[in-house]
């Protein structure tokens, strides 16, 4: 993936925001373009390390359209001191780009196959870049289903985008929420429910899941009981970060550094560390 | 009323009846009728005695909660080839939720009262009812729990550094 | 004149005029000093400031220096320094930039780093094993640490390998010591004989040739170049621990073994082993600005997989329980770092196992593990 050329992987370039949209209570979108000119080209499922002058940088997944590489996209969710000062960032000011980094979501090797897209909260956002690349060749799968899980009515990310997959006739777009009242007239229940609904050839698809790591884990069971192979898996793991560039040492997870092996990471390949506690 | 024979056919194709033996079939079938709630009704409502349970064929149940000075709270919702309503099975019998269509709905309402009865009467069809219907409990049960964590709510302890 | 292979030896009174020759040549001289009742690696001005006639002993959670019984002229009868190498070659402590607001945005300005060279004087067969280590944990998958690699490519590695070995001391199982191995650019051999000392020297670079010749050598006899030979195998034989060969495999299989509870309930998780271990290579970033809030500063400073925030993402940690992060300390020693780097992370030195306030042993923690998979 070609970033634009920074003379040093540890020094973050400079990006303008050009436009803040409020998501959520919590939740945000920066659309920035590199005050340097240029183009930033990534795959879905990277990640960028974002820097917010004098307070500190944190990895966040790019949520914006891949085959855009004039502006830079990302969705934040404020959980702390470096997010919410990013949350108070308007229209003008620089924010510090170190990246992509990370592998991204298999979509074109899942040609072919129906694509099950899972996501939970605000682990749309890293999916949504693979969501765009996919419509954009739909002819190239078979069903797309677009699964999402969210808190309430009113934590639904990106819900207008969602009506409009939906109002497509070639996906399936199911949304589901934890709670709601009983003003809302959609499901009630956990994402999984909507897994196991089916509408996939369990042999031949590929599912992408992105939420809490307690809900990818009972998605990719959900999806194991439908008989879907776990080579065909693939989840975003979430990790603490300090370099982005597997220097630092913290993002381990067993033998893998996440920054450079995942974040996006095939189920078969770290099965077998999922169950273990405080890995 | 409905031919028996239909419904039979019906009850042989709802995937909860899988593998169903002759004898149930037949049991069912006979406490089988078709049902209908337009959309906005209540199918039971809670506290209600709970006398059927229901295989959902086509529509949409949101199993509620009423509080008082609040609009009611949806717990779960229940769609095509689900099944609603345990309470029948277990004393005092009595609806725990309300249950409302949220659009056209129709259904299989099977007779709990004369059910019960022949549980009672016949332990090996009260051992094959249980058998199907503990597993649907437990699936309830799992998915509350996962809905109970608000997995998408602010992370604990959030006010970190991240 | 010496040339690259060759065996030569030297006086004693020659150590003064390598380090002037060092000197001469533009090099900052690193090496052995007493200093807080311990050897450090610190700048060296002369051969004065070598620890002569000291002699340490490191066992399990002990470490002491005391002077030889009979005032030895050896100055490097030591084993180890407390810290290795890298304390200079990745210092605690490096800004990666500074920035400065401009408009409503920001500049970022690289640090620069002309740094001195560095010349390595005393650098042990496991120490140098360590370095080996870190330059392929820093140039590898794509990323290459300018820093390490331009300090390293400049430093000159004068090995001193050693003729004893410490209680702690694993490097033969753990195959890297005591015998110097690539990447020196000198190796001595210091020969006590008669109250002398005497150092039988190899070149084994052009930059090293390009000292040694500075100096007043003779070529070694052949006595000489068998005791150099036979000291290091000597401290091998001497090591009582040792590192099991399939340490990795053992880890690998054993994610929850019980034993890892029991090593919890000793470990403190104080991060001594990180500090003084020549191989760990954490760090974190600080991001710091002025009271003006104009001019921010990003600082890399050394950190600890031991430490409660290492793992923290967003509302707790990856890893809460001591077990589980000396687990993480000792798998990625001994068994990630393999598929990460395609060799063991671990030197043998056995710095951790002085320092650790409570002497919890590597080797035998693996051994445990390994016992208690077999049921033992």
């Amino acid at each position: 993936m070609t970033a634009i050329l920074s003379s040093d992987p540890m020094l973050p370039l400079p990006f303008r925001i050009e436009r803040v949209k409020r998501e959520l209570s919590d939740t945000f979108t920066l659309e920035l373009r590199p005050e340097a000119g240029g183009r930033f080209a990534f795959a879905p499922g990277q990640f960028n390390m974002l820097y917010v002058f004098g307070v500190g940088e944190v990895p966040i997944s790019i949520s914006g359209d891949p085959a855009d590489d004039s502006v830079l996209v990302h969705t934040i969710r404020s959980v702390g001191t470096v997010t919410r000062a990013m949350g108070e960032l308007e229209a003008g000011n620089a924010i510090g780009v170190r990246g992509p980094y990370g592998t991204g979501w298999p979509v074109e090797s899942a040609f072919g196959d129906d694509l099950v897209i899972i996501a939970g909260g605000v682990g749309l956002a890293p999916l949504r870049p693979a969501i765009y690349q996919a419509l954009a060749q739909r002819e190239k799968f078979g069903k797309v289903l677009i699964l999402y899980g969210a808190r309430t009515p009113e934590d639904i990310l990106f819900k207008k985008e969602l009506e409009k997959w939906r109002g497509r006739f070639d996906v399936d777009v199911l949304v589901t929420v934890d709670r709601a009242t009983g003003r809302w007239g959609g499901t009630v229940g956990v994402v999984t429910n909507l897994i196991n609904r089916g509408g996939f050839d369990h042999m031949h698809t590929t599912a992408l899941v992105c939420g809490p790591e307690v809900m990818m884990r009972y998605a990719v069971q959900a999806l194991e009981k439908r008989g879907v192979a776990t080579d065909k898996i693939h989840l975003s793991v979430e990790r603490n970060m300090k370099c982005g560039v597997g220097t630092c040492g913290h993002c381990q997870w067993g033998p893998h550094v996440t920054c450079r092996d995942g974040p996006v990471f095939r189920y078969r390949d770290v099965a077998a560390l999922v169950p273990i506690w405080e890995l | 009323m409905v031919r028996t024979e239909g419904l039979g056919r019906v009850i042989d194709e709802h995937p909860f009846f899988q593998g169903i033996d002759g004898k149930l079939r037949a049991v069912l079938a006979g406490c089988a009728t078709n049902q209908r709630v337009e959309a906005g009704d209540y199918l039971f409502r809670q506290g209600a005695p709970a006398e059927h349970f229901y295989l959902l064929r086509r529509g949409k149940i949101a199993i509620e909660i009423h509080a008082p000075a609040r609009p009611p709270i949806i717990v779960e919702t229940v769609v095509e080839d689900d099944i609603v309503g345990w309470s029948w099975l277990v004393p005092p019998y009595r609806w725990a939720f309300d249950a409302r269509a949220m659009e056209l709905t129709r259904l299989i309402a099977l007779d709990a009262v004369c059910l019960r009865r022949k549980m009672e009467e016949d332990a090996e069809l009260g051992f094959e009812v249980m058998r199907r219907f503990v597993p649907v409990i437990a699936h309830r049960l799992d998915s509350t729990r996962l809905q109970v964590l608000d997995l998408y709510g602010p992370p604990p302890g959030a006010g970190g550094r991240a | 004149m010496p040339s690259i292979g060759a065996k030569v030896v030297f006086d004693a009174s020659e150590l003064d005029r390598l380090i002037a020759v060092l000197h001469q040549q533009g090099m900052q001289v690193l090496g052995p000093k007493v200093e807080d009742a311990a050897v450090v690696y610190a700048p060296l001005d002369s051969a004065a400031e070598l620890p002569t006639g000291w002699t340490d002993r490191s066992e399990a959670g002990t470490y002491r220096l005391s002077r030889t019984a009979d005032n030895s002229p050896a100055s490097f009868g030591y084993t180890l320094g407390v810290q290795g190498w890298k304390r200079v070659l990745y210092p605690p402590r490096q800004k990666l930039f500074h920035a400065e607001r401009a408009g409503s945005g920001f500049r970022v300005l690289r640090e620069h780093d002309p740094a001195q060279p560095m010349a390595f004087l005393g650098v042990r067969g496991c120490e140098l094993a360590a370095i080996r280590v870190q330059d392929a944990v820093f140039d590898s998958h794509g990323f290459s640490e300018s820093g390490y690699l331009g300090r390293r490519r400049q430093s000159l590695i004068i090995a001193v390998e050693c003729s004893h070995a410490a209680e702690t001391c694993f490097c033969a199982s753990a195959e890297a010591g005591p015998a110097v191995g690539a990447g020196a650019d000198i190796v001595l051999n210091e020969i006590v004989k008669d109250g002398i000392a005497r150092y039988v020297a190899e070149a084994r670079t052009e930059r090293g040739l390009a000292v040694l010749a500075h100096l007043a050598v003779e070529p070694a006899t052949s006595d000489e170049i068998d005791i150099a030979h036979r000291q290091p195998q000597d401290a091998a034989r001497q090591q009582t621990r040792s590192l099991d060969p399939d340490a990795a495999g053992v880890l690998a299989r054993n994610l929850e073994s019980p034993r890892w509870a029991q090593v919890a309930q000793r470990c403190l998780t104080c991060g001594n082993c990180t500090m003084v271990c020549p191989t760990c290579y954490c760090t974190t970033v600080e991001d710091v600005t002025d009271l003006s809030g104009n001019h921010a500063e990003r600082w890399r400073r050394w950190d600890s997989c031991f430490t409660i925030d290492y793992s923290y993402i967003h509302g707790g940690s990856v890893r809460n329980e001591t077990a589980s992060r000396y687990r993480q300390w000792i798998t990625h020693k001994l068994s990630t770092w393999h598929s990460q780097f395609g060799t063991s992370g671990c030197v043998g030195c056995g710095r951790c196992i002085a320092w650790c306030p409570v002497g919890i042993d590597i080797t035998e923690e693996v051994r445990a593990i390994r016992e208690a998979e077999q049921g033992r």
